[in-house]
């Protein structure tokens, strides 16, 4: 039992030189921006009408009790 | 404000939406013309709604809407504590976004007034595109000043202060599959309350068996509130979309929102389709339908919002594009004619429908079915 415990804080320093090492390198985008070609047809747009959006949520605001973070805040898929 | 709750969140709502940006990217260029009406429970509520967005140089976009409600109310409020009544809402919209590399920034400006409410936002959001553009980040800060007033004391005047802090994460996971988190904090302080509703309290001595006293609301809320919002490209041409937000308040209001939506092109037509259901298993902590006598609590509310509730919603629509992508027409690039239906249907869960003049305790659960229908014409140039 006491072997075992203490192997848990050099695995643990292994996990984090890992994590911190993955942290240096680059980020390889999995999705290129040749294959965005699906989420850039309008039919993917998270709010393809602001107008429309921003009427019909603020309907619900009023006859509802909440409020907040529903609809399309944010977005944007950087595929234009 | 009569019939609402919140009329200057309502104004947040529009200045958030549509300052909405994409990081990396402006906003296209675009001109949509809206007319809206609400029709349901003796309220009727139309006008128009122009929105106008512009870029200017290469990394400036201005976008202007002016927004109108033109309300007549008969509701159940109104119905059972006063008279009907019109009134007219106008509301401003200003906004700008500004691209630089990857990062967008975006100031927004609301103003609206009505005869007895005045409502001013400001907000602030920043948007960061990251790990090869498959990351949007998102902070938003929004401050609102409301004046709330009375149409029938013109020396009624209190001030309402409200913040809203945003942060939404947008991440593509797959070439299929687009997904985005937000999570927003609101906070109010000042008169919440509507200065014209009433709770009502039993009463020995009334004929109906209960009197009305005004509401007292706390003077301070805030709310978290946190959703999730899916979008996938179906193996054809298709889009199907789902969404869940959970929310939360110091009011003691909690709530679970569902829906799942559905696109479909065909040639120049896009056909679209969604269900939403609401669950307010929660309502506020000084919601009572029938107080038991005068003065009962601290706080007091009859608002029907404020009631545990659940309520579904299904959204048809069409869009039709008259100007094709492919071929535009003169400086227009794209123009689309659309019309949608919202059809609601609302359950009040301890929310008693007093008009129906059944005794005291006995009154029918209140039910509302409204419908809501927009057509709009947009143009891209």
């Amino acid at each position: 039992m006491s072997k075992n415990t203490g192997k848990l804080p050099k695995l643990l320093l292994l996990l984090a030189a890992s994590v911190a090492a993955a942290a240096c390198s680059p980020i390889e985008p999995w999705v290129k921006p040749y294959e965005r070609d699906r989420l850039a047809d309008p039919i993917m747009a998270l709010d393809a009408d602001p107008v429309s959006s921003a009427y019909i949520q603020h309907v619900y605001e009023a006859r509802e009790g909440a409020r907040g973070a529903e609809g399309a805040a944010g977005g944007g898929c950087g595929c234009n | 404000m009569r019939f609402r709750l919140g009329t200057g969140l309502i104004a947040l709502t529009l200045v958030c939406g549509l300052s909405t940006s994409e990081g990396g990217v402006l906003p296209d260029d675009r001109a949509d013309a809206l007319y809206h009406l609400y029709d349901g429970g003796g309220v009727e509520i139309n006008g128009p709604s122009i929105l106008v967005r512009k870029q200017v140089g290469k990394s400036t976009s201005f976008v202007a809407n002016y927004y109108v409600d033109m309300v007549s109310s008969a509701s159940i409020d109104v119905v059972s504590q006063a008279s009907p009544y019109t009134e007219q809402r106008k509301q401003w919209s200003l906004g700008m976004d500004y691209l630089r590399g990857n990062t967008t920034m975006s100031l927004g400006y609301v103003t609206s007034s009505e005869s007895d409410y005045d409502a001013k936002t400001y907000s602030f959001s920043v948007s960061q595109d990251m790990f090869g553009d498959l990351t949007t980040l998102t902070l938003s800060y929004a401050k609102g000043d409301d004046i709330v007033g009375r149409s029938d004391d013109p020396t009624f005047a209190q001030d309402t202060q409200r913040r809203d802090y945003g942060i939404g994460l947008t991440q593509i996971l797959t070439r299929n599959l687009i997904a985005t988190l937000n999570f927003e904090t609101i906070t109010d302080e000042g008169f919440l309350n509507n200065p014209y509703r009433s709770v009502r309290y039993a009463d020995a001595g009334s004929a109906l068996g209960y009197s009305y006293q005004p509401e007292l609301y706390p003077r301070t809320r805030t709310s978290n509130a946190i959703g999730l919002r899916a979008k996938y490209y179906l193996p054809y041409r298709a889009a199907l979309e789902g969404e869940y937000r959970y929310f939360t308040d110091t009011w003691d209001i909690q709530s679970h929102t569902f829906s799942i939506g559905y696109t479909h092109p065909m040639g120049p037509w896009t056909f679209f389709g969604k269900f939403r259901y609401y669950d307010q298993v929660s309502g506020a902590s000084f919601f009572s339908d029938l107080f038991p006598y005068e003065d009962a609590t601290n706080f007091r509310g009859r608002d029907k919002e404020l009631s545990p509730m659940s309520s579904q919603t299904l959204e048809l629509g069409a869009s039709y594009e008259f100007i094709r992508a492919d071929k535009g027409w003169r400086f227009i690039k794209k123009g689309t004619a659309n019309f949608s239906v919202t059809a609601f249907s609302v359950d009040y869960h301890e929310f008693h429908n007093v008009t129906t003049g059944a005794p005291l305790g006995q009154e029918p659960l209140y039910h509302l079915d409204a419908n809501v229908f927009q057509l709009f014409f947009s143009f891209w140039y």
